[in-house]
């Protein structure tokens, strides 16, 4: 991590914590790949975009157009490290993210999360062709590049039908292992407008994924626009609660039993008070949800996988991994790592895991679980 | 129905106003007339449907009326049997989804007025939280001081979803008369529905929401340390009511993560929210969102890594727990007797030492 902490007056045991070194090769479940030049999509974008885009832009569902209404912490919420030599944003160089990346932390299978699509942009047209864009746009300058990266199909997530034909369009593509959406729509995601993507991401194999992030017009909390950019960033957490809480209460997964979503950049430390909260209802309000057949928490724990950065980050380390090993909510089987290169809060792979998890568990934190979802074992 | 000790404080208790012609007593010539003229209907939220089953024990349920909205029901049901030393009223009636400030000064005036005569004067254990028209700053001030002299009002009392943040500025006059006063705010699961329920917009159901309380929580608990409260108001308490706590450490893990990543954004937070939490904050017991398995819960306390964050409370009339006992099995008799009489001691200056001689099993 790049980011200078200031002297904190607090213990910060974890700090300290001793940690073991990753010696093995590992996925990186969340790398943002970013465009050098605002024009670097163009090839990909049939002429009259390219015209509309000069005169009108993106008009999203927020009101900035320059950058994000809450201004990061730094500059592209990117390490100040990763800027390319030979210029452009961070994350925009294949060449830059290989040597100070994916080589020097043995990534064998690196997962592309682009987050500047044309996801959240209230013209649904424009949203479905900077979406198809970006795709062909992983495929050239990524994936078809370096066989490590693995793309994810990105999709106009407020127009159903739109979404699933392009997911349709990549089905049985290689350059991709799921559809990304992001935790942050018009609706929660459970809501039926968005039930074509996920019966076509089914029908295609895909997992989908969530990440953190997005617009769809709704203050990000149920009492209106928070001050603060922390704000932000420790409610994409309460976000993603909400959204999953749609998913299941919805039935979606239900519906479509094959389907494996992951909830990316997130946190997963949640997982059980969500999942109690969630059975505990269900157990006295089923009966305003018949369709939801099975308790909340097994279904989540059946096809809900979740990277780990940012890992959350207790007083005592140990607490954390009671999550997973005592309280045993969320499996060794279901957490991917990730990294959120080239993002501030990039998690360092050797950090992650305290000494003493077995080697069978680390194997499956790094790499294993990762390759068994995404089909590439 | 049986308690593991006797002279507990119960910190959440919904005494419910039958109908809203039940405060025409409490309201001036022209409201009364207000209220009668335009036909206005009762002021129920759909947080709290009358028959949905959160709403009530099955065992608690009245013949006819709402429930929660007989004394007598209330002493039967709770504070005898659980020999209740102090009960606190945290009246939950639509006067926050009015958009009007005048009306919902009326109305939330008419309300205190209300508590007093009918719950307070009539039985000595109840004590009262006072609702405020949080529409207007102003008038919110006005009455806390107007409640605030009589000694039987404990709390402040708001609901966690509204039109703002609860850490903005503009709340602040709020908290520095009820920190002067020596009341704690309370803040209520509930909205008032003038932003969706959720982060991510409206969801389609009614357990949608009820589980979204916990995550609006979430967010107010951020807003609240982020924006200062606490370093202006060191000794205010703030109690989160019937928030669920299952889900505190991890949300603190995540905030506490981000705080010392970006702290120079927030440079007024003098202490780590995690301090913060210890020194300001408390949660009611109910809901208990966990298994019934005491080796888990007794872990999530552990978690929480202090044992004076949690209060006494049944949510009566609200179903929380089914079992006779009023307790989760498993827990300690030392932290018993901090959840249950220690610990909203601590919190409420008002209340006095317990009345009744508490008998440790």
């Amino acid at each position: 991590m790049n980011v200078q902490f200031r002297d904190s007056p607090e213990p910060a045991s974890s700090v300290h914590a001793k940690t073991a070194d990753v010696k093995t090769a590992i996925a990186d479940c969340d790398i943002h790949p970013a465009r050098a030049t605002k024009t670097e999509l163009y090839p990909y974008l049939a002429r009259r975009w390219h015209a509309h885009l000069e005169t009108y832009d993106k008009h999203p569902y927020q009101g900035m157009m320059e950058g994000p209404p809450y201004p990061k912490a730094q500059p592209n919420a990117s390490r100040r490290d990763a800027y390319p030599p030979e210029g452009g944003p961070q994350g925009s160089s294949l060449s830059f993210m290989q040597a100070q990346h994916l080589d020097p932390n043995r990534v064998v299978l690196g997962v592309l999360n682009p987050l500047a699509t044309g996801q959240g942009i209230r013209n649904h047209d424009l949203s479905a062709a900077i979406c198809s864009a970006i795709n062909d746009w992983q495929i050239d300058k990524w994936t078809s590049k370096d066989n490590r990266l693995k793309g994810s199909v990105v999709v106009a997530n407020e127009d159903g039908p739109a979404a699933a034909a392009e997911i349709r369009k990549r089905a049985g593509d290689r350059n991709f292992v799921q559809v990304l959406l992001l935790s942050r729509n018009v609706e929660p995601l459970g809501q039926r407008r968005y039930w074509p993507i996920y019966e076509a991401a089914e029908e295609a194999g895909l997992p989908v994924g969530v990440h953190a992030f997005g617009f769809g017009g709704n203050p990000i909390t149920a009492s209106g626009w928070p001050s603060y950019y922390i704000e932000e960033m420790v409610g994409h957490s309460q976000c993603q609660q909400t959204a999953l809480a749609s998913i299941v209460l919805e039935g979606v997964l239900e519906r479509h039993p094959k389907l494996k979503m992951i909830m990316i950049e997130a946190g997963f430390g949640w997982a059980p008070s969500l999942s109690w909260r969630l059975d505990k209802s269900w157990q006295r309000m089923r009966s305003e949800v018949p369709h939801v057949k099975r308790p909340p928490s097994e279904t989540i724990r059946d096809h809900i996988f979740w990277t780990t950065q940012p890992m959350e980050d207790p007083e005592r380390r140990d607490h954390l991994f009671d999550v997973i090993d005592v309280i045993d909510w969320v499996g060794w089987d279901k957490l991917l790592f990730a990294t959120d290169y080239p993002h501030w809060d990039f998690d360092e792979p050797s950090r992650v895991l305290p000494a003493g998890v077995s080697e069978a568990n680390r194997d499956a934190f790094y790499l294993g679980n990762a390759r068994r979802l995404y089909g590439l074992a | 129905m049986t308690s593991p000790i006797a002279g507990g404080v119960d910190c959440d208790l919904h005494p419910a106003v039958p109908h809203l012609t039940s405060l025409l007593p409490y309201l001036n010539d022209y409201w009364r007339d207000q209220v009668v003229t335009r036909g206005m209907t009762d002021l129920v939220s759909q947080s709290y449907p009358a028959h949905s089953p959160i709403t009530s024990r099955p065992d608690w349920r009245p013949a006819e009326g709402k429930p929660g909205s007989n004394l007598e029901d209330m002493k039967a049901h709770v504070l005898d049997p659980f020999a209740i030393s102090y009960g606190i009223c945290n009246p939950l009636y639509g006067v926050q989804m009015v958009f009007s400030e005048d009306m919902a000064d009326a109305f939330c005036r008419a309300l205190n007025d209300w508590l007093v005569k009918e719950w307070l004067d009539k039985d000595a254990r109840l004590r009262g939280s006072i609702v405020i028209p949080v529409q207007s700053i102003e008038k919110s001030v006005a009455e806390i001081e107007r409640c605030g002299s009589d000694p039987r009002f404990v709390q402040v009392l708001m609901l966690v979803m509204g039109d703002m943040p609860l850490g903005k500025r503009a709340y602040w006059p709020i908290y520095a008369a009820a920190e002067r006063l020596g009341l704690p705010i309370g803040i209520h699961a509930g909205s008032n529905y003038h932003n969706p329920p959720t982060s991510v917009g409206w969801g389609s159901y009614h357990i949608e929401d009820y589980v979204a309380q916990a995550q609006a929580f979430q967010t107010q608990l951020t807003s609240l340390i982020v924006e200062g409260v606490f370093a202006r108001h060191p000794k205010l308490k703030m109690v989160m009511l019937e928030s669920g706590f299952t889900w505190l450490p991890s949300y603190l893990w995540r905030l506490h993560k981000f705080w010392r990543g970006i702290r120079m954004e927030t440079p007024w937070v003098d202490r780590a929210p995690l301090e913060i939490v210890r020194g300001n904050i408390r949660f009611s017991l109910q809901p208990i969102d966990a298994p019934p398995d005491p080796a888990t819960l007794n872990r999530l306390f552990d978690h929480m890594q202090s044992d004076e964050l949690l209060l006494f409370s049944t949510d009566y009339p609200h179903w929380q727990f089914d079992d006779e006992a009023v307790l989760p099995e498993g827990m300690s008799s030392d932290l018993v007797r901090k959840i249950m009489i220690d610990n909203p001691h601590a919190t409420y200056g008002r209340l006095k030492q317990p009345a009744i001689k508490e008998t440790t099993p």
